[in-house]
């Protein structure tokens, strides 16, 4: 996983609640053995007609967002199913942040595992956020994980919360599973003592 | 004495293998599920990485999101489809992992075989890259949903890094009204809780009117947990969930059986054990649910209206009606009745257990399907077809007119060939009517499979309960 500790790009709006990751990746995308090359996908019914032709005018395909690494978002973004194929569509097309009043549990954690961090943010801050990415491609953001804050293209600055161990994680793309491997002695101490007390899921 | 617990808590206290100073916990998991479509690049990344699969015996396998419900003998057209149920089947065979195939009857959807076979017990932790795991939560099992990092987490570890969710307990008192079904009850709590009214909650369902569920009924609601944003949904177990458990191929044997049934015993939240946040319904108040949106928190009572955007004071919330509306080809104001349908999708892990067949049948004796409209049901597993056939179902099916299938996940998610045409209107048991779910441009109206049924009678939205 690719490390993120400070980021200064083009932030795009997309104000609408509820995105699920239907929307963000359907379901004919799921198809592949890869995790990789996703960003064909990426909202595709909002970008592309029946045929297969360009719709115009979504956000990420206006020529100042083309280069957007930030969404900001509307509320309960990533909600529905669990699929991973979503921030891998969306790493794929360079989105490495995402600021919103709130994300769906699983997306918010599939985010963390791809190096892509996920911000949640109260409502009139995000509104704000949402009105500076309106400006095109001056919409420019810069996000300073070590100091949890983000500043504004006219140099305001916004403080933000995570989660100590999973920011730990992101600034140092540290591999969850090596970490975890780490602690197989206590794995084994607990499946010894499981097999003990609930023999019957032994097997 | 020791402060009282929740169910929740119980299990997830039992599970913790290490715990770090900021609360963040390695939990055991001690059950796996596994699908074609979120597990891929999980064997990838474990077979990039040189490491192996720790507990092969407490995963299980099966092909169900790609697989085709009609005519099975010419295997899988679509080359895609094909390739990752391959690959899935040559993982489970390098990696020793039992792996139920099309051929196989145990086949079927992962949500309905994992409780069919034993697989889903109490106490448990179950996981799979599938956001309705949370159904198993009806046998009082911490059951959800991970995407593919963590399938490979736990492939290579049992374990998973997670925080302690929040408790919340949901109670429907009294008794529900003959023709409103658990599927009613869980629309109505979505309605009521809103899409992501349960975020970074557990919930526990209680009360009467889910103590009187099947466990067929307990897995409809806990399935849709998800759908509020839940990350679990649980029910206490109790008689009901020892009877369904007992004898299945992979339940306790005797000499076990008495020893878990004692622990499981102990499971249900204790007297006076506190929940972050409480919700009360009534069953009384709930009426057979449609929903009329795109969201599965857009649901209104079969005698309802649809409503009108220009009566929601909140912005966003409005323009997501309107766009919804769009989306559905309906207005605003017009009587959810007179909503006419081409289609009827009765299956899914939501609703393609026997029970559910068993309900559409009772209804369908004498009956016929209206012109025009297409009605499949897809059973939920090749047992449950089997069943359902043993009984005599099929034959009632087909003499009503209804295209009776192979089992599969099929019309929920439109990844095989059964997919609805753009415009084209479904009334379906299964749990999401998002935009583009059962095909581009498709427009989906849940319902319980009783309505599914009043519907495809109907060739409208209708109410199951003038069937009679
Ligand atoms: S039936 Fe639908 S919701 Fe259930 S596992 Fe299959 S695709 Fe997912």
């Amino acid at each position: 996983m690719d490390k993120f500790t400070t980021l200064r790009g083009v932030a795009a709006p997309l104000p609408m609640v509820n995105v699920d990751t239907d929307k963000i990746i359907p379901k004919q995308f799921l198809k592949t053995i890869a995790r990789t090359g996703l960003s064909k996908g990426l909202f595709y019914e909002m970008r592309f007609d029946e045929d297969g032709k360009p719709k115009e005018g979504f956000v990420l395909d206006q020529p100042a967002y083309k280069n957007a690494q930030i969404l900001v978002a509307g509320d309960n973004f990533g909600c529905g199913s669990s699929r991973e194929h979503a921030p891998w569509a969306l790493l794929d097309a360079g989105i490495r942040c995402i600021v919103s009043t709130g994300f769906a549990d699983i997306f918010y954690n599939n985010c963390f595992k791809n190096g892509i961090l996920p911000i949640v943010l109260p409502k009139a801050q995000v509104d704000m956020l949402m009105d500076d990415a309106g400006r095109g491609a001056n919409a420019i953001l810069s996000i300073d994980l070590k100091d949890q804050v983000i500043t504004g293209p006219d140099g305001g600055t916004i403080s933000f919360e995570v989660d100590p161990f999973r920011k730990h994680c992101l600034l140092n793309g540290l591999d969850d599973i090596g970490l975890t491997l780490e602690k197989a002695d206590k794995i084994d101490d607990y499946e010894a003592k499981q097999n003990h007390s609930q023999p019957w899921l032994a097997g | 004495m020791s402060k009282p617990r929740t169910l929740f808590d119980k299990i997830w206290d039992t599970h913790v293998v290490s715990r770090q100073d900021d609360g963040t916990c390695l939990i055991y998991i001690d059950r796996h599920l596994i699908h074609e479509v979120t597990s891929p690049q999980a064997f990838e990344g474990l077979r990039l990485s040189g490491r192996k699969v720790r507990r092969p015996g407490a995963a299980l396998a099966v092909a169900d999101h790609n697989v085709p419900t009609s005519d099975r003998s010419r295997g899988i057209d679509d080359e895609e489809s094909r390739i990752q149920v391959e690959t899935l089947e040559r993982n489970c065979a390098e990696y020793g992992i039992e792996y139920y195939g099309m051929d196989d009857v145990r086949q079927g959807i992962v949500h309905i075989i994992g409780p069919e076979q034993g697989f889903t017990l109490p106490g448990m932790t179950i996981v799979c890259g599938d956001s309705h795991t949370s159904t198993h939560g009806a046998f009082g099992a911490l059951a959800f949903g991970i995407g593919t990092s963590e399938v490979e987490h736990v492939l290579a570890t049992q374990t998973l890094i997670q925080k302690p969710a929040k408790n919340m307990r949901i109670t429907v008192e009294g008794q529900a009204h003959a023709g409103v079904t658990a599927k009613d009850l869980v629309l109505a709590i979505i309605a009521k809780l809103g899409t992501a009214g349960g975020t970074g909650h557990v919930v526990e369902y209680a009360g009467e009117a889910i103590q009187a569920l099947s466990m067929e009924g307990r897995m409809t609601v806990c399935n849709m947990s998800i759908e509020a944003g839940a990350r679990a949904g649980l029910i206490a177990p109790d008689e009901t969930t020892f009877d369904y458990v007992q004898g299945r191929p992979m339940a306790p044997k005797a000499g076990q059986w008495e020893t878990a049934l004692a622990y499981w015993k102990t499971l249900p939240s204790d007297p006076g054990a506190t929940y972050d946040t409480e919700v009360t319904l009534n069953a009384a108040d709930i009426e057979p649910q449609v929903t009329w949106g795109t969201s599965p928190e857009d649901v209104a009572p079969i005698s309802g209206h649809v409503p009108n955007p220009a009566n929601v004071s909140d912005e966003g919330k409005r323009d997501a009606m309107r766009r919804s509306l769009d989306y559905m080809g309906l207005s605003a104001g017009m009587a959810v009745q007179d909503i006419k349908i081409d289609t009827v999708f009765i299956g899914s892990c939501t609703n393609g257990r026997i029970e559910d067949l068993r309900q559409v049948a009772a209804l369908a004796k004498g009956r016929q399907v209206a012109p025009g409209v297409h009605a499949m049901i897809v059973p939920g597993s090749g047992l449950v077809k089997n069943q359902a056939e043993e009984e005599g179902l099929d034959k009632i099916f087909k003499a009503a007119g209804f295209d009776w299938r192979e089992p599969g996940c099929s019309m929920c998610l439109a990844m095989n060939a059964d997919k609805l045409a753009p415009g084209e209107r479904c009334a379906s048991t299964s749990n999401r009517n998002f935009e583009g779910r059962q095909g581009r441009g498709g427009r989906t109206h849940l319902v319980s499979p009783g309505m599914a049924t009043a519907a495809a009678f109907a060739g409208r939205l209708a109410d199951v309960r003038d069937l009679g």
